[in-house]
């Protein structure tokens, strides 16, 4: 019954097996090509992937990192708040979110898990859309066809089969697009992710599996997980994998555009573990320090996503005062938009719970409808009712 | 006698489970460090050890089909299935292989697994966290379902779960999970009701009305209230959802002669459809009224923001016995 909890090791290639190092960022094919103390370093097999990311683009990264995190810091505020029912904070794992999601076409279509707000934000999702479902008042926040980015899965795992059928349906119609599915660390224990990718291999389907390892899953360790690197898992599917650090934005950039090529062109699918880490909570529901050692994160806080991108702009001397500024005020007008667009959502109708069920008429429904619809009615005021209903 | 939490009462009854035979074993996901997202599991790891409280990888089908290997091996696991949306991707060896064994293997392999399911809504969370899925398997030859409603019986039906030769699925309440209740935790299993028993909680002469886990303290609630208006209703609580114990209910209809049930599931093949029919059949010359359900819409769980429209709540009940007893209610004048 036992997990050995000393670590993964066994048959992992590369690093020394057994010990936890090989989780903490410093294992085999780990790509990197910003240190965390900001220094841009060269990979002869990355570098040509992002040869077009000059000092602009390296600028709008940075802008895309600190908005994302303030959108962040800002909802996880308004549910202290009590304006949203509950949030999951993507803090630290910017990086991985902003360098997949910026090296996508617009045609690739995305099927993310709960957590990926940023790579919603990427894609043109507004901030108040990204809140609507956190907030309690719609089923979904967005339109999946007008960013082509399904709405958020809470079931761990399930997007992984849904992007790999997508993918077999863009393999049909003989397009170059691709599907890409977010997902933790602990999915990849689920049945649903193995099925996807024996699906993805048998049909050498153009899918690209972004597995974001920010080592908790709730309260439960990667190691509890896996006993191998979660990227070799890939490898007993025939799947190529690729173990990029997530906190280097120009390096999951790169790692991401090789998997999107390689799908593009005929290759199948690709398995990217970016190694990166949850700084805050699981969920605004969640008390980590149960759990989880301080230092660890402050060994992770040294790897700051932003920081490394803020001490390399400030090598090349990009980061100015007017930039600075910028930023600064691009972030405070979104959180403005997102704290007045939270607070001053609509309310839903009551009749609103029995939208949607159906394309077309249902008989069954239909009378419940009629039937709440009277009872409301039998309140002189049906607001009364509402508040006189339910969940006591 | 100690007050508790329900969440307390569970914990107390899987400790004490625990310490009587060595051969039960915890098994879910964060049940361990954390103790369960809602610490109903807390401190047992650290008691009993990362053997006997284990703290499993994410999957939800081999938390479930390990437990018939630990059964088929002799051992009794107390599975925790995190939410009742979470269910789902076990239910496969759940209804084809826990249910079956037992029939499969003509009676030589025992399957005493509980699964705990926290299930029900009323707490604002998001999709997937307020499931009602009771019926799927009551509907499943082989498996025992019960639901518990206060700490006491979260005490008791825990321990008689986890002893019984039979697959349970044990859900749990989980808006109740915070209430507070008298437990006694010297009783003695023998003495207490059987798990399969549904209890009479207030009695009454005008209808009888059946409930279990969330919505028994609404009903109670709802015959309070009735009472200042002169109606005396009989209140129920099921505590076993498969079997159903017909005998308690019939014979209160027997008596009432009108029958309300409710629960926060769907109604359309829900269990209060089970129930209508049954008593149905076997009171049909005692019935005044045709039975009435009050339940959750045929609707995927709403988002929080209209969650209590689609939960019966007291008035709602109350509409649904004035149709019993043909007084005046928000349908007066439709017919059926
Ligand atoms: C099928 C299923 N089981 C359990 C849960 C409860 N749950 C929500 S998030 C989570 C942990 C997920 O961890 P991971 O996959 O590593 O992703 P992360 O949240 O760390 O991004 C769990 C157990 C769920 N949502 N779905």
């Amino acid at each position: 019954m036992s997990t050995d909890e000393t670590g993964q090791g066994g048959t992992t290639v590369g690093v020394a097996a057994g010990g936890t190092e090989d989780h903490h960022g410093s294992g085999r094919n780990l790509i990197q090509l910003i240190t965390p103390e900001g220094e841009r370093i060269s990979h002869p097999e990355f570098d040509p992937w992002v040869k077009d990311i000059g000092d602009e683009q390296l600028c709008s990264l940075f802008e895309d990192l600190t908005v994302i995190r303030r959108i962040d810091v800002e909802a996880t505020a308004l549910q202290r708040q009590g304006e949203l029912g509950l949030w999951p904070p993507l803090l630290g794992q910017e990086a991985a979110q902003v360098g997949s999601a910026r090296a996508l076409r617009s045609d690739d279509f995305i099927f993310s898990s709960y957590r990926e707000n940023g790579v919603a934000y990427c894609r043109g999702v507004g901030p108040t859309d990204i809140l609507r479902v956190w907030r309690g008042n719609a089923s979904s926040g967005w339109d999946p066809y007008t960013v082509n980015m399904a709405t958020p899965q809470i079931i761990i795992g399930a997007q992984t089969l849904h992007a790999t059928g997508y993918a077999m349906g863009i393999q049909n119609d003989g397009a170059d697009s691709v599907a890409v599915t977010y997902f933790g660390d602990g999915a990849t224990s689920e049945g649903d992710v193995n099925e996807a990718m024996v699906f993805a291999a048998s049909f050498q389907v153009p899918v690209v599996f972004f597995c974001s390892n920010n080592h908790w899953a709730i309260s439960e360790p990667v190691r509890l997980q896996s006993h191998v690197q979660l990227a070799d898992r890939a490898a007993g599917f025939g799947i190529p994998n690729l173990r990029v650090d997530g906190n280097d934005v120009l390096a999951v950039m790169a790692a991401t555009r090789v998997a999107l090529d390689r799908a593009r062109h005929g290759g199948g699918p690709t398995f990217i573990e970016a190694v990166t880490y949850r700084m805050g909570p699981h969920t605004t529901a969640d008390d980590p320090t149960r759990y989880r050692d301080a230092n660890e994160l402050e060994d992770w806080a040294a790897k700051d996503p932003i920081e490394r991108v803020k001490a390399l702009l400030d090598r090349k001397g990009l980061y100015t005062d007017q930039f600075q500024q910028h930023i600064r005020e691009k972030a405070d007008q979104v959180a403005r938009e997102l704290r007045a667009g939270c607070i001053g959502m609509p309310e839903p109708e009551p009749l609103d719970v029995f939208k949607h069920v159906y394309s077309s008429p249902n008989s069954w429904l239909d009378r419940q409808q009629d039937h709440y619809a009277r009872y409301l009615a039998s309140f002189g005021d049906p607001a009364e009712a509402a508040s006189q209903e339910g969940a006591r | 006698m100690t007050q508790m939490t329900f969440a307390r009462a569970i914990n107390s009854g899987l400790r004490k489970s625990l310490e009587d035979d060595p051969k039960v074993i915890l098994m879910g996901e964060d049940i361990g460090t954390l103790g369960g997202v809602f610490r109903v599991t807390d401190g047992l790891q650290k008691d009993f050890g990362k053997h006997r409280v284990v703290d499993t990888p994410l999957a939800e089908s081999a938390i479930v089909g390990t437990a018939v290997g630990l059964a088929y091996r002799g051992y009794r696991p107390v599975v925790e299935i995190q939410f009742d949306g979470f269910i789902y991707p076990a239910f496969d060896q759940i209804v084809s292989q826990v249910a079956k064994m037992h029939y499969r293997t003509l009676g030589t392999v025992k399957m005493p697994i509980t699964i705990r399911v926290p299930f029900g809504g009323g707490i604002g969370s998001p999709e997937h966290h307020s499931e009602s899925p009771e019926a799927y398997f009551t509907h499943t030859s082989g498996l025992r379902v019960v639901a518990v409603s206060n700490p006491q019986d979260a005490y008791t039906m825990i321990q008689q779960a986890i002893r019984c030769d039979d697959p349970v699925l044990f859900f749990e309440p989980k808006r109740r999970y915070h209430d507070k209740g008298d437990v006694d935790e010297g009783l003695h299993l023998p003495n207490a009701l059987p798990m399969d028993t549904a209890s009479v909680l207030t009695e009454g002469t005008d209808v009888t009305l059946v409930a279990y886990g969330p919505l028994v303290k609404t009903a109670r609630d709802a015959a309070t209230a009735a009472a200042d208006e002169g109606i005396s209703i009989e209140v129920i609580d099921l505590r076993s959802l498969a079997p159903v114990d017909y005998a308690t209910v019939e014979k209160s209809v027997r008596k009432t002669g009108r029958l309300v049930i409710t629960h926060e599931a769907g109604q359309s093949g829900g269990l209060g459809a089970e129930v209508a029919a049954s008593i149905t059949e076997r009171c049909f010359y005692h019935l005044e009224a045709a039975p009435v359900r009050v339940t959750g819409f045929d609707v995927p769980y709403p988002y929080s923001k209209v969650e209590m429209h689609h939960l019966p709540g007291l008035d709602r009940i109350l509409d649904g016995v004035d149709r019993a007893l043909g007084q005046p209610n928000s349908l007066s004048g439709l017919e059926g």
